[in-house]
């Protein structure tokens, strides 16, 4: 299905948050993902099924003031 | 001074971002010697993994991070935000931005004290980046906040304490409430001004990581730091409108015969 991952459109296999992120390479990285601009804790990555044409966000640790 | 229970190493506040290299950026934390830094959350490239080189970098410095909501409009990508910080950065403190106004990155005072609640509620520790209004002061204490961070001057404009009266009415009106002047900062000597008023920390990034020598500022920094808290401490004397002369006048010759 397709998927929009940070503001760029994905063909993804899964539908599962857990295995999409391992699908595009996040592997064990250090992130923190938002679906449809609702927060996804890591624990329930695993369980989370994305609809088509979600808007999921990844982020990682940046510089920041 | 404690903020939220914790004693820092030192009251430097330091951002990490504008550096022109992780190296000047790990000199000058080391010269600076700040008792947090302040980091982001940005999106991560799967190829690039940027975030995840940054991020050894600033475990290795060994001291607590303060993770931001910068760039935040609304409450709730300020709520979402400072969740997801709470996951990657392992730490349930957030310094909460939700920017009402663009020219001066002005804070949106009504949606600060808004997400302050909600982000207490759910056991944050919030360092809310605010003006000097007493009113908003208040409200976002009475959410929760046990830390105040007013601003000095807009962010990254180095124009030092704009509003001294209101800064120091502030520092006045909440005694004991821990205070860091945040944002605004442009040189060491701002830096002592806002120790001498009273103030428990300051939080720059833009002063140190533009400066021409990165490195030396965090240092001077440093010592701005040291120097305004022992001003303070120390107890300054009061300012008069007259001279009074230092050097006694009783058994000064009359030689003017």
């Amino acid at each position: 299905m397709q998927i929009q991952v940070n503001d760029e459109m994905h063909d993804v296999h899964s539908e599962i948050l857990a295995d999409i992120l391992d699908e595009l390479g996040y592997g064990a990285a250090r992130i923190a993902t938002a679906v449809d601009g609702t927060f996804v804790p890591a624990s329930r990555r695993a369980a989370f099924r994305l609809p088509p044409h979600a808007r999921l966000e990844i982020v990682a640790p940046m510089q920041g003031g | 001074m404690l903020f939220y229970g914790e004693e820092l190493r030192s009251r430097l506040m330091l951002g990490t971002a504008q550096y022109d290299s992780p190296s000047i950026l790990a000199d000058a934390v080391r010269e600076g010697n700040p008792g947090l830094v302040t980091v982001s959350l940005r999106r991560e490239a799967a190829g690039a993994m940027a975030g995840q080189a940054f991020w050894e970098l600033i475990k290795a410095f060994g001291i607590p991070v303060l993770p931001n909501t910068a760039g935040c409009h609304t409450v709730k990508e300020a709520v979402t935000t400072a969740h997801m910080a709470r996951e990657v950065f392992d730490t349930d403190w957030v310094k909460l931005e939700v920017i009402g106004q663009g020219d001066l990155l002005q804070p949106d005072v009504f949606a600060l004290v808004e997400a302050a609640r909600i982000l207490t509620e759910d056991g944050f520790k919030v360092f809310p980046y605010t003006t000097e209004d007493l009113v908003v002061a208040e409200r976002l204490l009475r959410a929760g906040c046990e830390v105040l961070m007013p601003w000095g001057a807009p962010i990254g404009s180095g124009r030092g304490l704009n509003n001294l009266f209101g800064l120091r009415a502030m520092r006045g009106h909440f005694p004991g409430i821990p205070m860091v002047v945040d944002a605004g900062i442009g040189r060491p000597s701002h830096a002592v001004a806002a120790f001498e008023l009273g103030f428990d920390a300051i939080l720059i990034n833009t002063a140190v990581a533009k400066a021409g020598d990165p490195v030396t500022m965090a240092r001077a920094f440093r010592l701005a730091c040291e120097i305004g808290l022992d001003a303070f401490a120390a107890d300054p004397m009061p300012e008069r409108d007259m001279a009074v002369p230092s050097t006694p006048t009783l058994g000064k010759a009359m030689l003017d015969a």
